[in-house]
């Protein structure tokens, strides 16, 4: 069984007394090493987990446990060092003036030696494939290198769980698969949980486990093809499904018999290979 | 109204050691009352082909025309602002250029410069409203007060208030949640027809392209690298993978299936319904065989 | 583009100049600031300007390219020549011009200052193409550190240039992106009577303020996501070490300061 890394125990927020609530009662686990994706509308309440995981915000009602400790004011520091973010935009959260400046800053707050900063720095940028930047200016980079270098940031400060809060949203294609690449990659070669929020159908189809959100609540939890079943209810909360999901949903509503489970092309492919040989 | 690039080069801090080409030799035409989707990657020189169709920029070399007004390195129309009229623009991520204190003065800000008369503009901005799905309540109140989805949707008023014929979108549904999207794009494509509009959409969203566009051109180092019908241009997959773009997903498994089942589906654009139903019918008549 | 406003944009280099310790050009510039007043024979000044030549050399920048970016400074210096040319009344008359007349005692100190100033300016200029503007803040961090003690902020000053410095390409990228939004909307930028313009200027600044302020927001949610807390125990990475080199210039502007103790009145 492995470890629960992260649990929200029945959480609620909002952002003043007279605002509406963002999120309701929400429950949750992660787990040591799994990768989650966290699906929803825009203002479902997906991104206010993000900032709550880490201690940027702090919840009315409920708990939230990172590592066996509850999040509170005390505990933020111990935290953050727990839980690594990259966010949305790209450009505002590249503080230092180079790629190694910026990478060196956690660290640097962290009270880090300077020679094991260096030595990260170095492991850090080749792990994201931007070690030959080490010296460049942020406004030289493309979208995607900017966010190549915000993980590498947060990968030197040896997190257990990494937040991609829509990191690939203001990307185009080419700057997306750069970082899909990147997150693969690394989470292969450490221990790391990766929580992914996104709209992004293939980063969901390729998460262990889904989370969807509506309206603040938990909508429902489980494996990405469990998630994609429920098809039409999907559509009602707003969302998308792949296209291979509709695909064999519009096949079997033909009168193809097919399981309609398929995700991928292969298995949809061989769903279909199936049948035809039985017919 | 017609747009026509002939052989356009664009070169920035031109004289200086950081000069560098962003339009290279590029030449198309438009024609009135089409769609046409311009993919390529960043980079490729897509925002300097959008600012040379409203004048923001004039071409180094070589001549654009859009309707009757014409713009070379030398040239330009002796009234712009009615070129800019002609030509709404939605600048990608456009709720950055909100500044009003109400969103009605926000979306009656185009029409103003452009001198409408005031009771005009207060038909426009009433029905405008409505039809970018904005509740009417929200007119009175500060654009930034509202939702990231809600701004968007005061931004592209304002632009569609001034009326244009042609009709600019850069990417106008980055960061919106795919409801939004949809609900976004099937809008514009509305407007497109109804309005006869010409309609230029650069995306990155082959989908979109396929769904949407009459024509696409696909660009690559601000030369042309393709042009042609979605259908045409969209299923070639080497040439894509030459410049890092996919085929659209459909043609993918379009093509694993043809070649699975050696046989030809063809790629029309078709739905996803229509597809299974073709699907259903090669099966069956592969059973036949057997 | 504005040459106006590169005076002294730094220019990339492996150079001498370029190499030294930054808190040793400040200090020499700071120094060499009080010396130029100390010339006043044609020997020193021979002494302080063969010291800013060769130090201009050294930097191995174009001097057409330093010499174009003074080009501002031209106009202030003649000014400045003209002005004493008038006012000063030293000498015997040289000439004598519309009632006016021109000593030769104003003719050798209007000279004299126009040096002065064309010198100090010079030699700051140096710096600037020198050194990048983050080692301009760590030099002056480093420098400015015996303040802590009486509890100037000296950390946060440094931070906040750094990232001011990190800043300015995104917000000039962004100021373009908004004007031709806003001319694309029918705002005239550029023609029609004062009034409009300085009206136009509306739609620009306010989205550029409400973007500056948001992007503040995010970056300090950011910061405070990567564990910043102040400057209390932080570490660096970027360090300042003196060398060789800038023990060796130390040394050299020693001598061209005694030298120019040694010339004065000659």
């Amino acid at each position: 069984m492995r470890n629960k890394i992260v649990e929200f125990r029945n959480v609620s927020f909002r952002y003043g007394e007279e605002q509406p609530w963002v999120l309701k009662n929400c429950s949750f686990e992660i787990y040591e090493n799994e990768a989650i994706a966290i699906i929803g509308h825009n203002g479902s309440g997906k991104s206010t987990i993000a900032k709550l995981m880490n201690g940027l915000l702090f919840p009315q009602e409920g708990e939230i446990i990172i590592n066996n400790r509850p999040v509170t004011q005390d505990s933020i520091w111990e935290i953050r060092k727990d839980v690594g973010m990259v966010f949305q935009n790209p450009d505002n959260q590249f503080v230092g003036t180079t790629v190694q400046d910026d990478v060196a800053f956690g660290m640097e707050n962290r009270g880090i030696e300077r020679d094991e900063m260096v030595r990260r720095i170095n492991d850090t940028l080749s792990a994201v494939g931007m070690q030959e930047y080490r010296l460049t200016e942020p406004h030289k980079l493309s979208g995607g290198q900017k966010q190549r270098v915000a993980i590498a940031s947060v990968l030197a400060i040896f997190p257990q769980v990494l937040i991609l809060d829509e990191a690939t949203a203001m990307l185009d294609p080419r700057g997306r698969t750069e970082i899909m690449k990147t997150v693969t990659n690394v989470q292969e070669k450490r221990n790391l949980s990766l929580i992914t929020i996104t709209h992004d159908l293939q980063e969901v189809v390729e998460a262990e486990r889904v989370i969807v959100m509506n309206a603040g609540e938990v909508w429902d939890e489980a494996a990405p093809r469990d998630i994609f079943a429920k098809k039409a209810e999907l559509r009602k909360i707003g969302l998308d499904i792949p296209f291979v999901a509709a695909l064999s949903d519009e096949l079997w509503k033909a009168g193809v018999p097919i399981n309609n489970e398929a995700l991928n092309h292969e298995e949809l492919l061989e769903e279909l290979w199936i049948s035809h040989s039985i017919t | 109204m017609d747009i026509t690039f002939n052989h356009v080069s664009y070169i920035y801090q031109k004289n200086t050691p950081f000069a560098h080409k962003a339009i290279a030799d590029l030449s198309f035409y438009i024609p009135s009352g089409t769609f046409t989707a311009v993919i390529g990657h960043t980079g490729s020189g897509k925002s300097t082909l959008i600012q040379h169709l409203n004048g923001l920029v004039r071409p180094s070399e070589g001549e654009v025309t859009i309707g009757k007004y014409r713009l070379t390195n030398d040239e330009k129309p002796d009234n712009m602002k009615m070129l800019r009229n002609l030509v709404g623009v939605v600048f990608q991520y456009p709720e950055h250029q909100l500044f009003e204190e109400t969103v009605k003065k926000d979306i009656a800000f185009g029409p103003k410069n452009f001198n409408v008369p005031e009771d005009e503009i207060e038909n426009r901005v009433r029905d405008i409203t409505t039809e970018v799905g904005l509740p009417e309540e929200l007119l009175g109140r500060s654009p930034f007060e509202l939702s990231g989805g809600q701004m968007r949707r005061v931004a592209i008023a304002g632009v569609l208030a001034t009326k244009p014929k042609v009709l600019v979108l850069d990417e106008p549904t980055a960061g919106l949640d795919p409801r939004g999207q949809h609900e976004m794009m099937d809008m514009f494509y509305d407007m497109h027809q109804r309005q006869a509009l010409t309609t230029i959409l650069v995306t990155h969203s082959m989908e979109d392209a396929v769904k949407y566009a009459d024509n696409v051109i696909i660009l690559n180092d601000g030369t042309k690298y393709m042009e042609g019908k979605p259908e045409d241009v969209l299923t070639q997959r080497e040439a894509l993978h030459n410049v890092q773009l996919d085929v659209p997903e459909m043609v993918q498994f379009i093509n694993a299936f043809s070649e699975k089942f050696e046989q030809k589906v063809p790629f029309r654009r078709q739905s996803e319904a229509e597809l299974a139903r073709e699907i259903r019918q090669v099966l069956k008549g592969a059973g036949k065989d057997e | 583009m504005n040459n106006a406003l590169i005076i002294g944009q730094y220019v990339p280099g492996e150079s001498f100049v370029h190499r030294l310790d930054p808190r040793t050009k400040i200090t020499v510039i700071f120094f060499f600031v009080f010396i130029v007043f100390l010339a006043n024979s044609v020997i020193s000044y021979s002494v302080l300007i063969v010291f800013a030549l060769a130090s201009m050399f050294t930097t191995r920048i174009q001097i057409r390219y330093i010499l174009k970016g003074l080009t501002p400074v031209w106009f202030l210096i003649v000014f400045t020549f003209l002005l004493h040319l008038i006012v000063t009344n030293k000498g015997t008359v040289l000439i004598d011009i519309f009632g006016f007349s021109i000593y030769s005692g104003a003719l050798i100190q209007g000279f004299a200052i126009s040096i002065r100033f064309f010198l100090l300016i010079l030699v700051t200029s140096l710096l600037t193409l020198t050194t990048t503007p983050i080692e301009i803040t760590d030099a002056i961090e480093d420098m400015l550190h015996p303040l802590k003690r009486i509890r100037f902020p000296v950390h946060e000053l440094a931070l906040m240039m750094s990232i001011s410095l990190r800043f300015i390409p995104t917000l000039m990228q962004e100021t373009d992106k908004i004007s031709k939004a806003q001319a694309s909307r029918g705002v005239d930028f550029r023609t029609g009577p004062l009034r409009d313009r300085v009206k136009a200027v509306v739609p620009l600044l306010v989205p550029l303020f409400v973007s500056a302020f948001k992007r503040a927001e995010e970056l300090a949610m950011a910061m405070e996501a990567r564990g910043y807390q102040g400057g209390e125990g932080r570490t660096k990475l970027r360090e300042l070490i003196l060398g060789k080199r800038d023990y060796m210039v130390f040394i050299l502007f020693i001598i061209v300061t005694a030298l120019l103790f040694l010339t004065r009145n000659y």
